[in-house]
């Protein structure tokens, strides 16, 4: 039986490190491939979560164990969602700005 | 037992793929260590007893979304990244903040981990796809066709976005 | 059964003249603007006269007559109303105001009549009638003291008439300030009656003194410091030692203004409250003192100066500070009725000889010094008349008025503990050479020959104030008299009988004016002394301890003893002695020997120099208070203060609003990471107060 805090601690590297890829990286499209571990990683959580509940009795009666992966199916419909429309938007700004640097695409600032 | 090893392997293998997502220069070899990083989530679901989510998980994130991502790739033919000048801020707040706070998250959950209890799969229909389309089609109702609006927005957004001038 | 005299409309009939002719003024003829300033004044005085006749004593209504128009100020347990007082001090102020100020307001209408803004003098001199019936009719001193600030304002903006020259700006601005130096004190002293007595009405005061059996201070007290500051206040107003520098710089205004204000009216304000405070006073011994030292050092140091001048209208000023010290000196030795006496003859014959002046000056078109004129006695011989009936009375000569009122005073002088002979002989002296003067300006005027632009007078020779001596006698904008050119009349003329004619009642009343304060000693009455008797009664008196007025006077009225008839003839003849002495000398140095002057002054060439320059009184004022003070306010105040603290604050806020936001202005760089950092560093600050939340709870 595998300790819960063992789901969540690789849920939190695995968010850590999409954020390090979010701060570090320099193409726009690796970034939004950080962003989309950091959602991996927190689906990952609501499962562990998910399972938690329904083998650990919780007081509260309104609260349904199996939340966290319908709560997962969410998740993943926005991010597919946003990809999509985050992809369109690089390409129109790689149409204008021939460049995918993300330290290139700075005009907008005071 | 069994599931500890299952688990420790392919925790293993998600963090190395992450790792490689960051160390990789070329952004197609990113997007294939982030596929792997997911195919190696949905063996995890697996192991927790999402048979459902672990499905979509291939099908959604593995296989549409990570193949846009390709083709988006492939299509803008950006090359290896160059080094520019980063952001001074990100590099010496941004890091070290994340950094402290998965280290302190970290701490708790390893020093609050005899509070937990374990993970075990309850019952061979808990997380089966009946389960979770009782749940979707009852209680998250109106979420689900909220969704759908969503998805139809993005897609026209996206077609918008996409489009050619001229 | 008291009846409503409505005094209230007193001062308020010349307020409506000035406010008609003030807003509207600008569109009238001159004479539709003549005839309401007229036509107010006539009705102020008609109307006083009527109050004054309905409430002579015995007629019924007790006096004093007070009538109050609703509450003005509520402060706490103080409060002052709009109240009008009247009684016999206050009949005597309010008829000699409306009745010279109607008979200078005829006057003004043929002396004005060729200068530009005219509707403006004649609003101005109805608004100082309103402010001045104001300070004499009030009944507590809140209300005065509105009127003693309204005739600075109207004696400003009179003596500033003629704005456009600098020197009567200047002029208009020293007086009012200075005036304000006095006002200042006065506003002490009522401060400290609002602390001592909680009421600043008259009744209330006075009331309080009489029946609180209160016996003079034997020292420095309350009362002294009371009564030193009133004292002050009547410095300022009345132009005595040592405030009195506004007032020769006043005849930069028009004649008539001097005249009415600088004369008859405005500056008596002083002596009149003084009078009115007699009970203040009377328990303050140390402070009559000094108010009679005061006077007489006035009287005396203005007669010097007089002595010098050759601006015929500066003369007649240091006469009036001279004679206004007369007053105050009666009113130090607890001769109230006799201070009032004499202010009342003084305002007859010293108006005369201002307007008088303006007569002479308006025949020789526009000319002021003294040495250019002469041999107008043949010219203008109405003129003459009048100046002459009004030089014989200020010399104090029988049977004219000055005689009986400084006589009167110098007797009480004579035998007041706060006199003394000394102080009489000064007073004297002060006589001889007042009328000294007087001729000396009645010979140079109007005897020997008219030397009209033909006497070269050098520049040292101009009073450094009066910048209106220019050398062309044509160059009469300076006096702001029309230029004969456009008189039309070419020559030396009299003047029109609309300013005649009151010159001529002024004089009749210079002559006979005095007639109704012959002393015992003389078979008279004294009708002015008694008609004040009950006024100047301070409440139970203590024997041999309070002064009261009948102290220093009684001694006529009392024992009728040979001996004290002889001293009272014997004081007398050396008054009249000392007037003809003066007319002797005048007559010797300025008629029969004119040389003889010239030879005396280079003699002295040391002491003319600083006579003629006024002792340097003004260029001491300048040095010792003007100029810090300028220097303070220029670097101090306006650079320190204004400019580095006030405007360094508004800048500054303005400065720092645009730092800050420069500072955060670093934020927007545009460049993507550094935002992400920032969402970052964000989102880890919430989880990590959350953990914290967690944790700790």
């Amino acid at each position: 039986m595998v300790p819960l805090s063992w789901y969540l601690i690789l849920s939190g590297i695995l968010f850590s490190l999409g954020v390090l890829g979010f701060l570090l990286k320099r193409n726009i499209i690796t970034i939004f491939m950080s962003i989309e571990l950091m959602l991996n990683a927190v689906n990952l959580s609501f499962v562990a979560f998910a399972n938690y509940w329904s083998t650990h009795p919780v007081a509260d009666k309104s609260m349904i164990p199996l939340s966290g992966q319908v709560f997962v199916f969410f998740v993943m419909v926005v991010a597919a969602a946003e990809a999509a429309v985050g992809l369109a938007i690089i390409i129109s700004v790689f149409r204008t700005r021939e460049t995918l640097n993300v330290d290139r695409v700075n005009l907008l600032k005071l | 037992m069994v599931h500890q090893v299952l688990f420790i392997v392919f925790g293993l293998i998600c963090v190395a793929g992450a790792i490689n997502l960051l160390a990789q220069r070329h952004p197609i070899n990113s997007a294939l260590s982030l596929v792997v990083v997911m195919a190696s989530l949905a063996l995890i679901y697996l192991l927790l007893g999402a048979e459902f989510v672990a499905a979509i998980q291939v099908i959604v994130y593995a296989g549409a979304v990570m193949v846009l991502f390709v083709f988006v790739i492939m299509l803008l033919n950006a090359g290896a990244e160059e080094r520019t000048r980063g952001s001074r801020i990100a590099l010496f707040l941004g890091v070290p903040g994340v950094v402290a706070l998965a280290g302190t998250v970290g701490w708790l959950l390893v020093s609050g981990s005899g509070k937990f209890g374990g993970v075990v799969i309850a019952s061979s229909t808990f997380g089966d796809t009946r389960a979770i389309a009782r749940l979707l089609f009852r209680d998250f109702l109106l979420p689900f066709e909220i969704t759908s609006v969503l998805i139809l927005i993005a897609i026209m957004g996206a077609v918008v976005l996409g489009k050619r001038e001229g | 059964m008291t009846k409503n005299l409505h005094l209230w409309a007193i001062p308020l009939l010349p307020l409506v003249g000035a406010a008609i002719n003030g807003l509207l003024g600008r569109r009238f003829k001159n004479a539709m603007v003549s005839a309401i300033a007229l036509l107010f004044t006539a009705a102020s005085f008609a109307w006083a006269a009527w109050a004054v006749w309905s409430a002579w004593p015995g007629s019924g209504i007790a006096l004093p007559h007070i009538e109050t128009l609703g509450t003005w100020i509520t402060a706490g347990s103080f409060s002052a109303p709009f109240g009008f007082y009247l009684d016999q001090l206050s009949m005597i102020m309010v008829l000699v105001v409306t009745g010279v100020g109607f008979l200078i307001h005829i006057y003004s209408v043929g002396y004005m009549a060729h200068e530009g803004g005219y509707y403006r003098f004649f609003a101005y001199l109805n608004l100082f009638m309103f402010f001045m019936l104001t300070l004499v009719l009030a009944n507590n001193y809140l209300l005065m003291f509105v009127g003693w600030e309204g005739v600075g304002l109207a004696s400003y903006l009179l003596i500033g008439f003629f704005f456009l020259k600098d020197s009567a700006a200047d002029a208009g601005k020293k007086a009012f300030i200075v005036n304000r130096i006095g006002d200042f004190a006065f506003l002490i002293g009522m401060f400290l009656i609002i602390q001592h007595f909680g009421t600043l009405n008259y009744d209330g005061v006075f009331g309080k003194i009489a029946e609180g059996h209160l016996a003079p201070e034997a020292g420095w007290g309350l009362f002294t410091a009371i009564a030193l500051c009133l004292m002050f206040g009547a410095t300022g107003k009345s132009a005595q030692v040592p405030l009195y520098v506004w007032l020769p710089d006043a005849m930069e205004g028009p004649t008539p203004v001097s005249a009415l204000i600088h004369a008859a009216t405005m500056v008596t304000a002083g002596i009149y409250m003084i009078a009115r405070s007699h009970a203040i006073f009377n328990l303050a011994p140390h402070a009559l003192q000094i108010v009679a030292i005061i006077g007489c050092i006035t009287a005396i140091f203005a007669a010097t100066m007089g002595l010098a001048q050759t601006d015929i209208k500066r003369v007649l000023a240091y006469s009036t500070v001279s004679q206004l010290g007369y007053m105050f000196l009666a009113c130090g030795v607890a001769a109230y009725s006799a201070g009032i006496f004499h202010l009342m003859t003084h305002a007859f014959f010293k108006a005369l000889l201002f307007l008088g002046a303006g007569s002479v000056i308006h025949a020789v078109g526009g000319e002021q010094d003294m040495r250019r004129m002469g041999g107008l006695r043949k010219l203008i011989p109405v003129t003459f008349w009048v100046v002459t009936i009004a030089t014989i009375a200020i010399a104090g000569i029988p049977p004219f008025a000055g005689f009986f009122s400084k006589d009167e005073i110098l007797g009480a002088v004579f035998h007041s503990p706060y006199g003394g002979p000394v102080i009489w002989a000064i007073g004297v002296l002060t006589a001889g050479l007042t009328s000294f003067y007087m001729f000396r300006l009645w010979f140079m005027t109007f005897f020997g020959e008219l030397k009209l632009g033909s006497v070269d007078i050098g520049e040292e020779a101009h009073s450094p104030h009066a910048p209106a001596q220019a050398s062309h006698v044509t160059a009469s904008h300076s006096h702001g008299h029309a230029d004969d050119e456009v008189h039309g009349h070419g020559g030396v003329h009299e003047s029109p009988w609309v300013m005649l004619a009151p010159l001529v009642i002024l004089a009749v009343l210079s002559f006979v004016g005095g007639w109704v304060g012959v002393p015992q000693f003389m078979g008279g009455h004294n009708e002015v002394e008694h008609f004040l008797a009950p006024v100047m009664q301070s409440g139970p008196a203590v024997a041999g301890e309070a002064v009261s007025d009948h102290d220093a006077t009684t001694f006529h009225a009392g024992e009728a003893t040979p001996e004290n008839t002889r001293e009272e003839w014997l004081l007398a003849g050396a008054s009249v002695a000392a007037g003809l002495i003066g007319l002797f000398f005048a007559y010797l140095f300025y008629y029969k020997s004119p040389e003889l002057p010239e030879r005396i002054t280079s003699k002295m060439h040391g002491i003319y120099t600083m006579v003629l320059h006024k002792y340097y009184v003004d260029e001491g004022y300048g040095a010792i208070f003007v100029k810090p003070l300028l220097a303070l306010s220029t670097v101090v105040l306006w650079r320190g203060v204004d400019q580095g603290v006030i405007d360094g604050l508004v800048n500054g806020a303005g400065a720092a609003s645009q730092g800050v936001g420069n500072e955060l202005r670093q934020m927007q760089s545009g460049n993507i990471r550094s935002y992400a950092a920032w969402v970052a560093i964000g989102g880890a600050a919430i989880v990590g107060y959350m953990i914290w939340l967690g944790v700790t709870r």
